[in-house]
């Protein structure tokens, strides 16, 4: 419900199949819509809140200098770095917050800090 | 039959939880509050109820706890006073804003500093704007009566909001009275088994309580809370109804005490109405004078346009309150009724006195005083003594 962002068109369409009353209260929503104590009545509704858009440092990704020695993984405050089958994959920029941990952790230096989004 | 006992008002409230069986009671003792979770605790022991008692370290934990069963779908309760309630603050706006029906006992006692333990309004006055129904006791009586009637007033969909259940600390809270107790199963009729819709324990539905709120978000959230406080006024006083119709005894936001043809009334909050009372019979029967009283029960939602109504047939009006709150000029009631005179464009002269602060006594010639200085008031159309206190030690030979 709270600071919905850039939803994906597939989660959309995924809750127009299965509306809740997530989907009727956004920031255009009057007060009477706003649910009793802000209850959310759905689970994980955190990924959709971008916290990425509060970023002002972006780390980059050189898939040449990376060994894939997933140390950047696990120090990442907002499990922004996900891992498929042993190896990981681009930055999720929607939740990233650019803190820079991962820069500073890989021994490669296959992360670098670009400032701004 | 209702059932006759002599009962303190601690006892009483402890009575009255036995009754209801509360599932969960998480407290921390604080004087004059001490003895309700007390006397609970004793009940558990005794296999009398089975409320789960949580000790915690802290008034903060007690309401932290208390919020999160009534999240968790329990009912759940608290008691407490002063410094104590205090130390709840930041709950207390959290358990409101997540619209959980609690159900607190506060026995009033004044905030530090100075330390001290004695009845005067500081700590409710404080919490005015937590967002919790506020309902004041005169008696034992009431205080029983009052706590019965917040379950259903908290839990009533239209609601959904905390309940504050306050009487002054030691003139209740340990005066014994003579009390008429409901029995235990209509007590148990009347607050109902709790069944609440939503809650976090709840095995088929996914909820999230008490997420941050953006700037886009709070606003609307508020004015939602508001919506509860005015829907509030309708359950309060249906449940008095309902009450009425069980023992008898009338409640409303406010009591009204030979107001039928009075000329100079006082408005008042607590025990403290019942010294007044004796000292109106006392003014009628000597000089005659028409004074009368008005007795707030309910101070959260305020009874506005009701207050404004009932004091437009006087002349002068005195408004008593038991708290500071150092705007340098009036007190919280005193705000809050002249607020209402002038939106109701009344002509009413009023002066706001504050009295009885840290536990200090009010008696019946106090009360006769000020009567005088109303009846003073509206001939001369001067108001004199506004914002002083009564029975004030001073340099000047009379305050008030």
């Amino acid at each position: 419900m709270l600071g919905m962002c850039r939803i994906k068109e597939w989660r959309l369409q995924l809750r127009m199949a299965n509306e809740k009353i997530y989907d009727r209260i956004n920031e255009q929503s009057p007060w009477q819509d706003i649910t009793e104590g802000n209850k959310i009545f759905e689970a994980a509704t955190s990924k959709d809140f971008c916290t990425g858009e509060w970023r002002t440092a972006t780390p980059v990704w050189d898939k040449g200098k990376c060994k894939q020695c997933l140390l950047c993984t696990p120090v990442c405050p907002d499990s922004s770095i996900p891992v498929t089958a042993g190896k990981r994959e681009e930055f999720d920029y929607d939740h990233c917050k650019g803190c820079g941990i991962c820069a500073k952790v890989c021994p490669f230096g296959a992360i670098g800090m670009r400032e701004g989004k | 039959m209702a059932i006759r006992e002599r009962l303190s008002g601690n006892e009483a409230v402890a009575y009255a939880i036995k009754q209801v069986n509360p599932d969960v009671m998480p407290a921390f003792p604080i004087t004059p509050s001490t003895e309700i979770p007390q006397y609970v605790a004793n009940y558990i022991a005794n296999g009398e109820i089975d409320t789960e008692f949580i000790h915690v370290e802290s008034e903060h934990s007690a309401m932290s706890a208390t919020i999160g069963a009534s999240a968790a779908g329990a009912r759940a309760i608290t008691a407490t006073s002063s410094c104590g309630m205090a130390l709840m603050w930041e709950e207390l706006y959290v358990a409101a804003s997540n619209r959980l029906p609690i159900v607190l006992a506060l026995v009033n006692r004044a905030l530090s500093g100075p330390i001290n333990i004695n009845a005067d309004h500081s700590d409710s006055m404080g919490a005015r704007d937590t967002g919790w129904i506020q309902i004041y006791a005169e008696s034992n009586q009431e205080v029983y009566d009052n706590f019965i009637q917040a379950f259903p007033i908290a839990e009533d969909k239209r609601v959904h909001l905390p309940v504050m259940v306050c009487q002054d600390g030691f003139i209740t809270s340990h005066g014994v009275e003579n009390i008429l107790l409901v029995e235990d199963d209509k007590v148990k009729g009347f607050v109902g088994e709790y069944r609440p819709e939503h809650y976090l324990l709840h095995p088929e539905e996914k909820m999230a309580l008490g997420p941050y709120a953006v700037s886009n978000y709070y606003m609307e959230t508020k004015r939602a809370q508001r919506q509860a406080m005015i829907q509030a006024r309708e359950v309060i006083l249906e449940t008095a109804a309902r009450f009425e119709e069980m023992t008898g005894r009338k409640y409303g936001f406010f009591e009204e005490y030979r107001m039928e043809d009075a000329e100079y009334a006082v408005v008042i909050i607590g025990s403290a109405a019942g010294t007044c009372k004796a000292a109106i019979d006392e003014i009628r029967n000597t000089t005659g004078t028409k004074a009368g009283l008005i007795k707030i029960r309910v101070f959260r939602p305020f009874p506005e346009d009701e207050i404004a109504k009932a004091l437009s047939g006087v002349k002068a009006v005195a408004i008593m309150d038991r708290s500071e709150m150092f705007s340098a000029t009036s007190g919280p009631l005193g705000a809050e009724v002249r607020a209402a005179l002038y939106q109701a464009h009344s002509s009413v002269e009023a002066v706001n006195y504050f009295y009885g602060l840290g536990g200090r006594d009010i008696t019946v010639s106090d009360f006769k005083t000020v009567y005088g200085n109303l009846e003073t008031i509206a001939q001369t159309h001067v108001v004199t003594g506004m914002y002083e206190y009564i029975g004030l030690r001073s340099e000047q030979s009379k305050e008030v």
